[in-house]
């Protein structure tokens, strides 16, 4: 039969053309989904004569946990401030000194001694941003500058509240919205933290992270949210806003790191300089929508970015941001079990 | 005779091991590639908890104690484990109402895919797998679309009059549960057609000479004669149902977890290796002794008609 | 009775039928009528376009994601469906045997635990050899896809060959053909259905894998689900429609003129 022999013929080809690439002049990214501008990555690839290649991952703790195990073939990864200290501390990222590179003049002074990476030793910042609060306000005019908004949700919003499920944003806010401060290991605040936790829940519709097309198409009228998604959701929907909770919201910075089993330790120390331009800095922004911590990038910035009251923050709340911190393992082990108990 | 016999256990004494020849190169791919790794699980359901994931490598029986039992976080006391129960038992309700929604759809599509001629046959096996060619996440979205607030069935409903606010679908269970029909139906059909393709019409023919109603044929001659079929296809649906992860979190918005959600939660952000792990057996257990039950019956009562 | 009695006739049955498919293309329908939005989410209609299928074209990764999906599919389903069908020769028309217990628990082992945990055993398994080997190809995810596929594939197959008896096959024995000649005259013919729906099944559950593929996957090998999984927490364009669409219709196509050659050559 011949279309056996075909079919045989077939699955050989499969099988060999799934070998290994070439280990020369490449560069693996291992990044967020839909992260990482094709057109800045164009323009590295062009000037060093690089071939790049992205991989996606959705999670702090995916990353993590597949950089913890080895042997993942990437060069760089791009974790979240909270989760930087885990990697330094757990030996999985190179001391690159980022703070030599020539490009680290441009680093915005607020961003250039950062508590989890003291001096600069490991990373460099790719993006920062808020996490606050977003109503559509044709659906509720009420005041909206409050975690209120999420754990003691008003009447035209009950059940068509969205709340992003990131464990240590929730309780990050939760422990605002009751008096506490961050990474309290105050029991009665916890408990409150919990109760309110809990009391709120029914009054959710879901714990989802697509927001911008949830956000857009009407299924959620009110959700916590990043600034940068918030932009997007105005820029497509002008009922749409963005607040900043009074009683404290969250800052957040995602920050390049070279792995310690880097294969292209080179290549990736020049992405880590190239990226701290600030004309490249804003190129990624243009992308990813968030602010990028590169002193001068603002005149690169596309229009729609640059007041935009998501990305620069008003001078009247600035005050009460605060940058989210990892806390304590027995913290963070009285959070696992509040969130078990809030997910079930 | 005695060297007779002896050629005969010779005979099957080969037979045996031709039989695990036959199945070495599945059973090694499964042994490598899926169940082997699945030890290092067994063994993490007893260690510790790391602090931000992973294992201490010292053993505790916590993980096993919370499968059962539930610690209050705040005074420490001891509780029967609800949430868990909560949980498993929303599975297996949605699996179990899965596979029967599939089964009823399913058999008599099955059913009509079997009796179109033989040369058109192939064609409507390809067209019941064409819309699977197009990835779960993407099938499972399209889903979505249709019954969100905005979307086709509630805007048909209003236009026709029937219903004057939009019904609240996505985000509840029953859009689990038509996600999860949706996207196991291939699952059902594709066993029951295979071992309906070869039914004998003329047991049918012989039944109605004997005026047996359409009925009394459906459950006394075809039921039966395709009945690995529908056992292989009940399978195949009731336990990938029980472990679906991505229907859930889509169409159910997070809210209301099924098992896998769970136990994501645990390797996730929860950062409680043990427990996902305790929790992953205490699932396979289950569904195991549920396979097993299921096979001897279905088997002993295929066994009685052939007898 | 106005119309001939027929005895494949069951009542309702052909409506259900309808629907079912009905049901299956409704969604199909809607992605691909999507995919001509332009609008930037797949949840608003913005009027019709073409943009998104010029913009998939130029997106390399997702473009290449799709291509290695249906590369491990393809490779895996293969391997999965011709093991099963070995497996389910083994397993099936004998009397029972020592270890067929045990063979029948194996083969179905894989569907019983839910994605994620043999997705982390795997992880920690695989990164093992590869940080041993220095290989860190598409191997693991087509050794990961298969062994999953397997019971898919099985089962059909297994189903298929209970409702066969061995008459032909003994027939063919007591006319001298060697085992090989009876096994590819005789039972792979009566088989063959049961083969195709395994094989099916298989491709369609490789093409469906998210969490294990997002544990084991290597730098540069994200498939169509893992980059979309990672796409929802920024909003999923209808650029993935529209390589959807493109992908469906390719498949289509491959699929019909397959099916009008080997109605040919039949």
């Amino acid at each position: 039969m011949n279309w056996k022999t075909k079919a045989g013929a077939l699955c050989v080809a499969l099988m060999a053309s799934t070998g290994l690439a070439r280990a020369e002049g490449v560069l693996n990214i291992y990044n967020w989904g839909n992260y990482t501008s094709p057109d800045v990555i164009k323009k590295f690839e062009e000037k060093y004569n690089i071939k790049v290649t992205i991989t996606d991952y959705d999670s702090n703790d995916t990353a993590l946990a597949k950089v913890r195990q080895g042997g993942t073939g990437f060069d760089i990864a791009v974790p979240s401030q909270t989760f930087v200290p885990i990697w330094i501390k757990e030996g999985l990222v190179l001391e690159t000194d980022p703070s030599k590179m020539e490009n680290f003049k441009n680093v915005a002074p607020e961003w250039a001694n950062p508590d989890f990476d003291p001096g600069r030793k490991y990373t460099v910042p790719w993006a920062w941003g808020t996490i606050g609060i977003v109503v559509n306000t044709d659906a509720y005019k009420g005041p909206s500058d409050t975690w209120g908004i999420i754990f003691n949700t008003p009447d035209e919003l009950k059940g068509k509240t969205n709340v992003v499920p990131e464990m240590n944003d929730v309780l990050f806010a939760a422990t605002k919205y009751v008096g506490g401060e961050q990474c309290t290991d105050d029991k009665a605040v916890l408990k409150k933290v919990r109760d309110t936790l809990v009391a709120a829940k029914p009054n959710w519709i879901a714990m989802e992270y697509n927001t911008i097309e949830k956000m857009g198409a009407g299924d959620f009228k009110a959700t916590s949210d990043w600034n940068g998604s918030a932009l997007r959701q105005r820029l497509a929907h002008p009922e749409i806003h963005f607040f900043y909770p009074k009683e404290g919201y969250g800052i957040w910075s995602d920050n390049v790191v070279v792995l310690k089993e880097a294969k292209n330790v080179e290549n990736a120390k020049l992405f880590q300089n190239f990226i701290m331009d600030p004309e490249v800095a804003a190129g990624l922004s243009a992308f990813h929508r968030y602010a990028n911590g590169i002193a001068g990038s603002d005149k690169y910035m596309p229009a729609d970015m640059k007041d935009a009251p998501e990305v620069v923050i008003p001078a009247d709340v600035r005050s009460k941001g605060e940058l989210q911190r990892l806390c304590s393992p027995e913290v963070q082990d009285i959070y696992s079990k509040i969130w078990t108990e809030l997910q079930k | 005779m005695a060297s007779a016999e002896e050629i005969a256990r010779a005979a099957d004494r080969k037979d045996i091991r031709d039989r695990w020849l036959l199945s070495a190169p599945a059973l090694i791919i499964i042994l490598v590639a899926a169940t082997g790794p699945l030890l290092i699980v067994l063994v993490y359901s007893f260690l510790t908890s790391a602090a931000y994931g992973g294992v201490e490598w010292k053993f505790s029986p916590e993980a096993w104690v919370s499968v059962f039992l539930e610690r209050d976080i705040f005074d420490d006391t001891l509780s029967l484990a609800d949430a868990n129960i909560t949980i498993f038992w929303r599975s297996i309700k949605l699996a179990l109402m899965t596979t029967v929604v599939t089964l009823a759809l399913g058999f008599p599509t099955a059913y009509f895919m079997a009796t179109r001629s033989e040369k058109t046959r192939d064609l409507w096996l390809f067209l019941i797998t064409i819309p699977f060619w197009t990835n779960l996440l993407i099938r499972t979205f399209a889903v979505l679309q249709i019954i969100r607030n905005e979307g086709i069935i509630n805007t048909l409903l209003m236009k026709a009059g029937i219903i004057s606010a939009p019904i609240q679908i996505l985000f509840t269970d029953t859009a689990i549960l038509i996600g999860m029909a949706y996207v196991y139906l291939p699952l059902m059909v594709l066993p029951i057609y295979a071992s309906m393709e070869k039914l004998d019409f003329r047991l049918v023919e012989a039944g109605y000479d004997l005026y047996a109603s359409r009925w009394q044929v459906l459950r006394r001659i075809i039921l039966p004669l395709v009945k690995p079929g529908v056992i292989a296809g009940s399978i195949l649906v009731f336990i990938p149902a029980i472990g679906a992860y991505v229907t859930p979190s889509i169409l159910g918005g997070g809210k209301n977890m099924m098992i896998s959600n769970f136990i994501e939660l645990q390797f996730g952000q929860a950062h409680n290796w043990p427990l996902g792990s305790a929790l992953a057996i205490t699932v396979m257990v289950i569904v195991m002794i549920a396979l097993l039950v299921y096979v001897r019956n279905t088997g002993a009562a295929s066994g009685e008609r052939r007898g | 009775m106005a119309k001939p009695f027929s005895i494949r006739h069951q009542p309702g049955f052909t409506a259900i039928a309808a629907l079912c498919f009905f049901a299956l293309y409704l969604p199909i329908l809607v992605l691909v009528v999507y995919a001509f939005n332009a609008a930037s989410s797949t949840a608003e209609w913005g009027g019709l376009s073409l943009k998104w299928f010029q913009s998939a074209a130029q997106n390399t990764q997702v473009i290449d994601a799709t291509v290695r999906s249906f590369q491990i599919a393809a490779t895996a389903a293969v391997i999965a469906t011709i093991a099963a069908t070995m497996a389910a020769l083994a397993t099936t028309r004998t009397p029972p045997y020592p270890g067929l217990t045990f063979k029948y628990a194996a083969i179905n082992q894989p569907l019983m635990v839910p994605e994620i945990v043999t997705a982390v055993a795997l992880l920690i398994f695989f990164s093992r050899i590869k940080i041993f080997t220095g290989y860190s190809g598409l191997g693991y995810l087509i050794a990961a896809h298969t062994a999953f596929c397997i019971p898919f594939a099985y089962l059909p197959i297994r189903a298929r060959l209970e409702n066969m008896d061995l008459t032909l096959e003994r027939a063919a024995a007591d006319l001298y053909a060697t085992p090989w000649r009876a096994f590819r005259r005789v039972t792979l013919p009566l088989l063959w259905p049961g083969i195709l729906a395994g094989l099916m099944l298989a491709f369609v559950i490789s093409l469906d894998d998210v969490v294990i593929t997002e544990f084991v996957k290597s730098g540069g090998q994200d498939t169509l689900p893992t980059y979309m999984l990672g796409q929802i927490r920024r909003g999923i364009t209808p650029e993935i429609n529209a390589i959807s669409t493109a992908f469906l219709l390719l498949s289509v196509a491959i699929v019909t003129l397959f099916f009008f050659v080997s109605r040919k050559r039949d």
